[in-house]
């Protein structure tokens, strides 16, 4: 388990404890943290699981792939250079603490 | 018979059923056969068809997402390719795997991105505005021509860059297609059997000249230009849109209305706030799963739901029975329009999920959205009835009577 702070557009802040293995976007849906839609269900459709990542972690995860860029020219709120989609993020120990931001929409 | 070579005491026996799922007393009713398919175990054995099938959530999840064992290239349909010629040229994507199914969506990913569903919004809401408008000042209607088949109509082909000619055909290709996954019944025989204008008009439109500028079509073949994909496989891709990506929301959407004028307090919810739009029309997707199922043929002998399944069998998945099975969704024969419905089969799982389902929610949000700010009851004015086919559950007509807000 992997601790993991959500932060609503209203600034209302969410810590759950995330199964590590799983993506941010399926912790966020589990915990009933709201605000990430995930239409395609992380299958690299959608861009409905839009975050901004804290600036302090953003060189901690993997590069974006050239398929999430793509997508995430799509997003419905702004793309900023922070911008992640969720389900392509994979909780891992390393991350515990990880704080990221919801849009104020996602379609 | 026991062709995996286990012995009888330690292979647990798959449940045999006599249910015909490609029958009109099915088609009529596919819940409680559906149900008994889900209770009877993991993976079944349908003797009608001599097929595995597989109706619970989890299953049918799994299915989608291996690939490798369940393969889509010897056909997503009933007819096994490596023992059948295919009724027409196998699609690239649909029925395709690994690694040239991951060439071909690549394409087709671009072609339909959520970047340019943005440039599409303001004309497909503009549109079902005009739609709804029109059917209001109208009263009562056929919500099947009038509405499910007739706002599709208005923006899809435009969208593809389609000539104006011979659009008449759309619709009784696509039909034709989906009945031809199913089994050599009335249905699929009846299809192939007239299937040929509308295979002559859906070839020549594919090619590049037919094709508008700034379309989808046209976006494909520019992509056989830059090398992603050659100039004889770009018409089979635009094949796929014209095959896949306009009966579907007809069906769709039809479903939408068809859950809208039976569920009044879900009608009132969605007036109430039309922002739930979109999610109305995705847990209308869950709900009637236009799409009903796929097929998929194993290519090694396979452990599922603890039974083996021998290698080149053919596996039905059940996705209608898959979005309401209890153990994966609450309550799930009710329509919500508020259920947080991420994870749904309607539109499949895994690599092959697919590829249009931006433009179908795109087209199923606008006129839902339409609906909600401008009308105020919707009601049945008629007995609805359905439309037959080996793949798609929808209805033929739905008589519908709107008031305004
Ligand atoms: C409500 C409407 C729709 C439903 C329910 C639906 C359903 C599905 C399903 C279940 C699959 C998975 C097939 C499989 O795994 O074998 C699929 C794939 C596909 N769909 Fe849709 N679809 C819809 C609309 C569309 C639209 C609008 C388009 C085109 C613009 C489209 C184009 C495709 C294509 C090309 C594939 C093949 C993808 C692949 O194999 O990678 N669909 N669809
Ligand atoms: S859930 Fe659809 S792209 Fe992440």
């Amino acid at each position: 388990m992997t601790t993991i702070t959500f932060i609503h557009s209203d600034n209302r802040s969410q810590s759950v404890e995330a199964a590590d293995g799983d993506s941010l976007m399926l912790a966020a849906l589990t915990h009933g943290v709201d605000g990430i839609v995930a239409e395609c269900g992380g299958n690299a459709v959608c861009a409905t699981c839009h975050v901004y990542v804290d600036e302090a972690w953003t060189a901690k995860l993997d590069p974006v792939s050239d398929d999430e860029d793509a997508l995430l020219d799509g997003t419905a709120a702004e793309r900023l250079p922070n911008s992640r989609l969720s389900c392509q993020i994979k909780v891992r120990p390393a991350l515990a603490g990880l704080v990221v931001r919801i849009p104020d929409r996602q379609s | 018979m026991n062709p995996t070579g286990l012995s009888a005491a330690v292979a647990p026996a798959i449940p045999r059923l006599a249910i015909d799922p490609f029958s009109y007393a099915f088609f009529d009713d596919p819940y409680p056969a559906h149900q008994e398919m889900r209770e009877a175990g993991p993976v079944v054995y349908l003797d009608q068809w001599n097929v595995y099938g597989v109706a619970r959530y989890a299953e049918v999840y799994a299915v989608f997402n291996d690939p490798l064992t369940f393969c889509s290239s010897r056909g997503v349909g009933l007819s096994d390719f490596a023992k059948e010629k295919p009724w027409r040229p196998p699609s690239l994507i649909l029925e395709a795997d690994p690694p040239a199914h991951t060439r071909t969506r690549a394409v087709l990913s671009k072609v339909l991105s959520p970047a340019v569903m943005k440039r599409l919004r303001d004309g497909f809401m503009a549109a079902a505005d005009a739609k709804v408008d029109e059917l209001l000042a109208r009263g009562s209607f056929d919500a099947i021509p009038d509405l499910a088949e007739a706002y599709p109509l208005s923006v899809f082909p435009d969208a593809l860059g389609l000539q104006p000619e011979g659009r008449e055909h759309l619709i009784p290709y696509a039909s034709l297609v989906f009945n031809a996954f199913g089994p050599p019944n009335e249905l699929r025989q009846q299809a192939i059997e007239r299937s040929a204008p509308h295979q002559a008009y859906v070839t020549e439109q594919c090619q590049r000249d037919n094709l508008a500028p700034g379309g989808f079509g046209a976006c494909i073949h520019a992509f056989s230009d830059s090398g992603e994909i050659t100039s004889a496989e770009a018409p089979l891709l635009v094949r796929s849109l014209l095959s896949a990506g306009l009966d579907t929301t007809v069906y769709g959407i039809g479903a939408a209305v068809y859950c809208l004028a039976r569920f009044p307090d879900q009608w009132a919810r969605l007036r109430a706030d039309p922002s739930l739009a979109r999610n109305a029309f995705e847990e209308a997707v869950r709900f009637e799963s236009p799409v009903q199922t796929f097929f998929r043929t194993t290519t090694v002998d396979v452990e599922l739901g603890g039974v083996v399944i021998p290698e080149g069998e053919k596996v039905l998945m059940f996705l209608g029975a898959a979005n309401r099975d209890p153990r994966r969704w609450e309550q799930p024969d009710s329509y919500d329009v508020t259920r947080k419905v991420s994870g749904h089969v309607g539109f499949g799982s895994g690599i092959h999920m697919c590829v249009g389902q931006l433009v179908a929610r795109l087209e199923g949000e606008a006129v839902l959205t339409a609906l909600a700010r401008k009308v105020g009851t919707i009601t049945m004015s008629g007995t609805p009835k359905r439309r037959y086919n080996n793949t798609l559950r929808g209805l033929e007509s739905l008589p519908i009577t709107f008031t305004p807000a």
